[in-house]
């Protein structure tokens, strides 16, 4: 592939090929630019995080043949509003939102299906599209578009240094197996995400306790170009320690576990620390809308590691994981078998099951089966532990992605220090994710902002390579 | 039921599958997995047989090699698959036959031929084979010994096959066919004709022989399947022309059988040459190695029948009738012999497993397999 780059400069380089960037990739090589597409993964883990991904949100005024009735843009501007506590950049939120009305189209005019509306397991039909086969199947149909179109894509070239003066791209340098060469383009799309898969870089944000995080994308997921980008003077945006993450089987791979790594019985049972003890409301909302704050939650803990301990009664009443669980007759066995002191347990689970108060189970609603006098409360779906077996699932924290990232402004321009656009650089997908999520995660959202900007970006930079 | 080392891989990428759910559109396999909580033998002998290793999944799938988890459906239920034939195979002994299933088919099928080549010469002399016959090939050999030769082969092997299929039946759960609703069969059976699980899921065809959606191997497999219709349409008619009309072949190009074994054996040509070329682009990753001896076997066995079909046609009026006659005969016998022990078998155990789809998405919960079939913990 080198000798295809080399010695060539292209109209549009795109570096990063996931959801966000290959979309721009097909957009830009549509409008008539010539295209280079440099992933840093090997083929067989192409497409970043995209590759795991389930949905994209869209916004859609009446229903479609994948979403079901409608999902306005205020609806998704207060939904958005409300899981980042204000901290997002309405202008771009909001063309996001209404980009997003149009994302559903442009993947199915490039080979990618959608489930029919009424499927689906997670009951999100009216507010996000199931793409048929997954990720994936997404980023196989995508890299065939760009393909058709004559694109070039390089697989395993990660970038290591761009030549970058006064807020304009020259050059990137690429750093691949087939040795250290340099690929020229009048424009970059920057698009090579977060830099979740970074253990030193996330050990900087979080301290020692990052060595037990578990990262749910490929290890490729590095953040290179989005360090080069901010030491070049590009304006940062949000948080280091702002991430996408969610409690996830602690037995899980370091790397790339995805979503069968998922537990979800925590609001049917008590999750405890490595010293026996609860540390928050299992039962505070529906798993769906509670899952990305447990990351966080057992991040805080000691060993960044937790027990959710469930007894008959929830057995077959959440969906089946893959690890299968520690199982003991009695409380004293299960904390033997998990690691955990047996008699703090023993009173965990006594005090539990003592201040439970009877109620009508229900697992569909926010019912009023709780407890009364704990130190932490179970607000719902409070039942006793008490009816062996008992299992339990061991919790660690899984960063999906990060939201530290460069600013842009509303034609997907990078944002420089100052302020000021840079002249040929425009960024898409999850490297300035953070404009629009300050915090907080609404499911499938980061489709909507790697598509919706992707589009732009690619346009723009195409149109700016090509005037 | 003795556990195999594809059903407990089987078991193992099932779970899998079952907390990731992302290919839930493709096809009938992954709703039906979704009602279970584990995977016994006979749910993943029936599972197995639901899928049509169309390869979307594969190809689709985030946990596929070189990622740990190693998950591959296609490949895994195509050993599974073949398996399940021998397992289910009557009588028990034939369970062997779908070992190494090519070499058994080829072995038959050359022993066929030349056994009727020879024991027919030596019957009716050399000089006799080896001369144009004025009654056609019924001089050669007489209507009711050929008829009586297949009808018993015929006999015995449908009778093998029902059995088989029986066991297979009973194994998954299914009620007696008179507990099921009429609207449950049809539903099945419209799958199986238009090959709805070999679709991908959407407009755009299954994800064979490569990642790139295609429809070639449904358009393959629709000319070889109604291609064979038609030449057994053809047989019927002849039979009937032969017993009721008393009109005996060989028949005008215009007749009934003659254009109904023509056109079917065009297809029986095109078809099984495409699923052969189709087979040999197909990402290896995908292929079981058993399971492909024995479809190989079957796509050529297919296609030679056909072949030696038109010979014999064409050679009709010449010296070469005896041989050309002999030689088709033997490959239609071994179609006969191996319809209960080959790749023949497959339309009836998916037809079987989508009636019990049908059967499970009507009622909404898994089959209830049967319990000395349940895998040890």
């Amino acid at each position: 592939m080198r000798e295809e780059i080399e010695g060539r400069t292209f109209d549009v380089l795109v570096i990063g090929g996931g959801h966000a960037g290959l979309t721009a990739a097909v957009c830009a090589a549509e409008k008539g630019a010539t295209v280079c597409v440099l992933e840093g993964a090997p083929h067989t883990h192409r497409g970043g995080n995209s590759r795991h991904t389930r949905n994209l949100r869209a916004m859609h005024d009446a229903p479609t043949d994948v979403l079901t009735d409608a999902y306005p843009e205020q609806e998704y501007w207060e939904d958005l509003l409300r899981v980042t506590k204000g901290k997002t950049n309405e202008q771009l939120a909001r063309m996001a939102i209404r980009g997003s009305s149009e994302s559903v189209a442009w993947l199915q005019d490039h080979g990618v299906h959608f489930q029919p509306a009424l499927g689906g397991t997670l009951h999100l039909g009216r507010t996000n599209a199931f793409f048929m086969g997954g990720g994936k199947a997404v980023m196989n149909a995508l890299y065939r578009s760009a393909r058709d179109l004559g694109v070039v894509v390089a697989y395993d070239a990660p970038v290591k240094d761009l030549d970058f003066q006064d807020g304009f791209f020259q050059s990137a340098t690429v750093e691949s197996k087939e040795g250290t060469y340099v690929a020229k383009a009048k424009t970059l799309v920057a698009s090579a995400g977060g830099f979740e898969a970074n253990l030193e870089w996330l050990e900087e944000a979080w301290g020692p306790t990052a060595k037990n995080f578990l990262i749910r994308g490929t290890p490729y997921n590095r953040g290179d170009l989005l360090k080069t980008l901010l030491a070049c003077g590009a304006q940062q945006i949000g948080d280091p320690k702002q991430c996408h993450a969610v409690a996830i089987d602690g037995r899980a791979p370091k790397f790339d576990g995805g979503i069968v790594t998922r537990v979800d019985c925590v609001s049917l049972g008590i999750v405890v620390n490595v010293n026996g003890e609860r540390f928050y409301d299992e039962g505070e909302d529906f798993w769906p809308k509670r899952y990305a704050i447990w990351g966080r939650l057992v991040a805080g803990q000691p060993e960044q590691l937790a027990h959710v301990i469930i007894d008959k009664k929830s057995e077959g009443m959440f969906m089946p994981p893959v690890f299968k669980p520690e199982v003991a007759d009695t409380i004293p066995e299960l904390a033997a078998k998990i690691g955990v002191p047996v008699e703090t347990l023993e009173q965990t689970v006594s005090d539990f099951n003592a201040a439970v108060v009877d109620g009508a189970f229900n697992h569909t609603e926010l019912d009023d089966c709780h407890t009364e006098g704990l130190a932490v409360n179970k607000t719902h779906w409070a039942r006793t532990i008490d009816k062996p077996p008992f299992r339990a699932f061991s919790l660690r924290p899984g960063i999906t992605f990060t939201y530290l990232g460069v600013g842009v402004n509303e034609r997907a321009q990078m944002l420089m220090d100052d302020g000021k656009p840079s002249a040929n650089v425009f960024a898409a997908g999850e490297i300035m994710a953070g404009n629009v999520l300050g915090e907080g995660y609404l499911a499938g959202i980061g489709m909507t902002i790697g598509g919706v900007f992707g589009r732009i970006a690619g346009k723009e930079a195409a149109r700016h390579a090509l005037n | 039921m003795h556990l195999t080392e594809a059903l407990k891989d089987a078991d193992r990428i099932m779970s899998i599958c079952n907390a990731c759910r992302y290919c839930e559109g493709h096809c009938a396999v992954f709703p039906a997995m979704e009602k279970r909580l584990e995977f016994n033998p006979a749910d993943l002998n029936y599972l197995a047989n639901l899928c049509h290793n169309c390869g979307s999944c594969y190809h689709h799938c985030q946990y596929a090699d070189p990622h740990e988890f190693d998950v591959n459906v296609p490949k895994t239920f195509s050993k599974v698959r073949t398996e399940s034939y021998g397992e289910y195979a009557w009588p028990p002994v034939m369970k062997g036959i779908y070992k190494k299933n090519g070499y058994w088919v080829a072995g038959i099928g050359s022993a066929a031929v030349i056994g009727f080549t020879v024991l027919t010469s030596m019957i009716v002399g050399g000089a006799a084979f080896f001369s144009p016959n004025p009654e056609g090939f019924y001089g050669i050999m007489p209507h009711n010994v050929m008829a009586g030769i297949f009808g018993f082969v015929a006999i015995f092997a449908l009778f093998a096959l029902f059995m088989g299929i029986a066991r297979f039946w009973s194994a998954i759960g299914l009620p007696s066919p008179l507990g099921l609703k009429r609207a449950e069969i049809l539903q099945a059976i419209h799958d199986a004709l238009t090959l709805k699980y070999m679709g991908g899921g959407n407009s755009d065809g299954c994800t064979y022989p490569d990642e790139k959606p295609s429809k070639w191997r449904r358009r393959f497999h629709h000319m070889t399947f109604y291609g064979f219709m038609l030449c057994f349409a053809a047989t019927s008619a002849g039979t009937i022309m032969h017993y009721l009309a008393g009109l005996h072949a060989p028949y005008d190009f215009t007749s009934l059988p003659k254009i109904l074994g023509s056109l079917g054996g065009i297809g029986l040509l095109i078809g099984p040459a495409g699923l052969l070329w189709l087979k040999g682009k197909a990402d290896d990753r995908v292929k079981d190695e058993n399971t492909t001896s024995m479809d190989i076997a079957f796509l050529v066995l297919l296609f030679m029948v056909s072949l030696t079909g038109f010979a014999l046609v064409f050679l009709g009026g010449t010296s070469l009738l005896g041989l050309a006659l002999t030689v088709h005969l033997g490959f239609v016998a071994t179609f006969f012999l191996t319809v209960p022990y080959g790749k023949f078998t497959h339309g009836f155990y998916r037809l079987v497993a989508l009636i019990a789809h049908a059967y499970e998405e009507k009622n909404g919960k898994a089959l209830p397999v049967k319990t000395e079939t349940k895998m040890a913990a």
